[in-house]
């Protein structure tokens, strides 16, 4: 379970994050944390004629939020700003590609939960916390 | 009359963990072939159930289940004298003076949220300080703070020391003439750190403050005697202590107790109702709106004689082992750091790490993966987590049906989560 959990594209995000640091100035930008473990993502985005040409995460947490953070960091960069709206859940898990326990799920989707809230400009206070 | 429950403990010697694991009908599950044998090492979150316990409780369900205290009819005064026998237990558990001096509650929480909201709401006003420390379960911090919010008094904090230890000599100067509660935990949840609470409540009576003391880690670790510790106000759970969810105990002194005005209102708490207004029954019935949670809290008192049968002390002595066994080899693991001091004399069974800069959640995940249960997180102590310089740790915590198996094989799971983030 850990092994299929921890597999080595998770770890190597993790230990070799993509698109790391803050963006300053930037077009959007948000942080926030998962209170239940103290994960903090913050994530900072220009956007180019509707084209997002850079994004920078940053922020602490557990090897899942990080890897996460880094992985849509990646789907994201150079893509249509309408296309990066349409990113879904689903579609941030099956990059992930790892089985995860509803408590896990929160670590997995916060990159994916300010990255919304960032471009769209509200909180993002969940409704089940 | 208080029933003695003290009688007759198990003398160290026989103290057999490996025996007292087959009380444990969770801990004697057939094994899934593909997990290996289970390391329950999280019972300062929850500790697992003894048939004793659940068996006390089926067959108050099978036998003389009926709503208490006015019932006419055989059933529901079997019930209420069941009920009152607990109170009883409980009373000598902690050796209460009197059984009416022991209120059943939910949980520790509530417990404390009954003595913020009846005494601190008639005794506390603007101006008025009470005295917490930086160690406190949020459960301890909360409500007083909301009562802050309502009241406008004014909250301390005592410091810890470099090993998480109560500053004592800033805890002295920090009490003062306006200080009228001081609330402390007896057993840090986060770190197993065991304070002084005889010491505490001298010095707190000295400067006429009264204490509450968060009993909920040590109640079911260790002999709790609040009359030789003369504690004020005594709380603490029963499914810590191998008894079922929502039994929970406060203890307070009858004259406190006494003074002070109902938490909640409804059925039971009464003397009198007409619709112009109440009169309040006696203590604990006053403390004790609507149908309580008998069956619980009878077993409750079963988990009590069960302990007490085992001996508390033999218990603590058999924590402390695995304690000393688990921090000897815990230091042999790479890039590990244990919060707490090294004395054990001055700690519980509890053992809270970071490994190197791997995340807690990620260790304990591991962990899971070998069928090793911790805990890891802030613990509900983040003024602790923030004063250690941390986010978060991973905590093991043992009991009574705990081995030197458990240990080491926490251990290997420890070397495991290295090996996975590539360290050790």
């Amino acid at each position: 379970m850990a092994e299929t959990l921890y597999r080595e594209i998770i770890l190597e995000h993790y230990r070799n994050p993509q698109n790391r640091g803050i963006l300053d100035p930037s077009d959007y930008s948000y942080e926030d944390t998962n209170p239940l473990c103290g994960d903090e993502i913050r994530i900072d985005l220009r956007v180019n004629d509707g084209i997002v040409t850079e994004i920078g995460f940053s922020g602490r947490g557990c090897a899942i939020s990080q890897a996460s953070a880094s992985m849509l960091t990646e789907m994201v960069k150079g893509q249509p700003l309408d296309e990066v709206k349409a990113i879904t859940k689903e579609d941030l898990l099956d990059e992930l590609g790892i089985p995860l326990s509803p408590a896990r799920l929160k670590c997995a989707l916060l990159s994916l939960k300010v990255l919304k809230a960032g471009i769209y400009g509200f909180s993002s206070d969940d409704e089940d916390e | 009359m208080v029933v003695d429950v003290r009688a007759a403990p198990v003398p160290p010697t026989l103290f057999d963990a490996d025996q007292v694991r087959r009380d444990f009908p969770i801990l004697n599950q057939q094994k899934a072939a593909d997990r290996p044998r289970l390391a329950f090492l999280d019972s300062a979150a929850s500790s697992q159930k003894p048939a004793v316990v659940i068996d006390a409780m089926s067959e108050y369900y099978e036998s003389i289940n009926a709503n208490i205290h006015r019932g006419v009819y055989q059933l529901s005064e079997a019930a209420t004298a069941k009920y009152e026998e607990a109170r009883h237990i409980m009373a000598a558990f902690i050796n209460a003076r009197q059984a009416r001096e022991c209120i059943f509650v939910r949980n520790t929480t509530e417990a404390i949220n009954l003595v913020v909201w009846s005494w601190g709401r008639a005794n506390l006003n603007r101006g008025d300080r009470i005295l917490l420390t930086q160690m406190e379960h949020h459960s301890n911090l909360v409500p007083w703070h909301m009562l802050a919010e309502e009241r406008g008094i004014e909250i301390d904090y005592v410091p810890l020391t470099s090993d998480q230890q109560l500053d004592m000599h800033a805890f002295q100067e920090l009490l003062n003439n306006n200080t009228r509660l001081v609330g402390v935990t007896h057993i840090s949840n986060a770190i197993g750190t065991l304070n002084d609470i005889g010491t505490i409540a001298r010095l707190a009576h000295q400067a006429g403050a009264i204490v509450l003391v968060d009993g909920a880690q040590s109640v079911p670790h260790m002999l709790v005697d609040v009359q030789a510790l003369d504690i004020d106000f005594l709380a603490f759970s029963g499914h810590k202590m191998v008894g079922p969810m929502g039994s929970g105990l406060l203890y307070g002194k009858r004259e406190l107790l006494e003074s002070m005005p109902p938490f909640m209102g409804g059925g039971s708490m009464i003397r009198k109702v007409t619709l112009e207004g109440t009169t309040f029954a006696d203590v604990p019935a006053r403390f004790e709106a609507g149908t309580p949670a008998v069956a619980d809290q009878i077993g409750m008192a079963a988990a009590a004689q069960y302990l007490t049968g085992l001996g508390l002390g033999n218990i603590r002595a058999h924590e402390l082992d695995l304690l000393d066994y688990a921090m000897e080899h815990l230091t042999e693991v790479p890039g590990l750091t244990m919060f707490g001091s090294a004395d054990l004399s001055k700690r519980s069974g509890v053992i809270s790490f970071t490994l190197g800069d791997i995340h807690p959640h990620d260790v304990a995940a591991i962990l899971d993966g070998e069928n090793v249960a911790v805990r890891a997180g802030h613990h509900c102590a983040q003024p602790l987590m923030k004063e250690m310089g941390v986010v978060a740790t991973t905590r093991a915590s043992f009991y009574l049906y705990n081995t030197r198996a458990d240990v080491d094989q926490l251990i290997a799971a420890l070397h495991k989560a290295n090996s996975v983030f590539g360290l050790g």
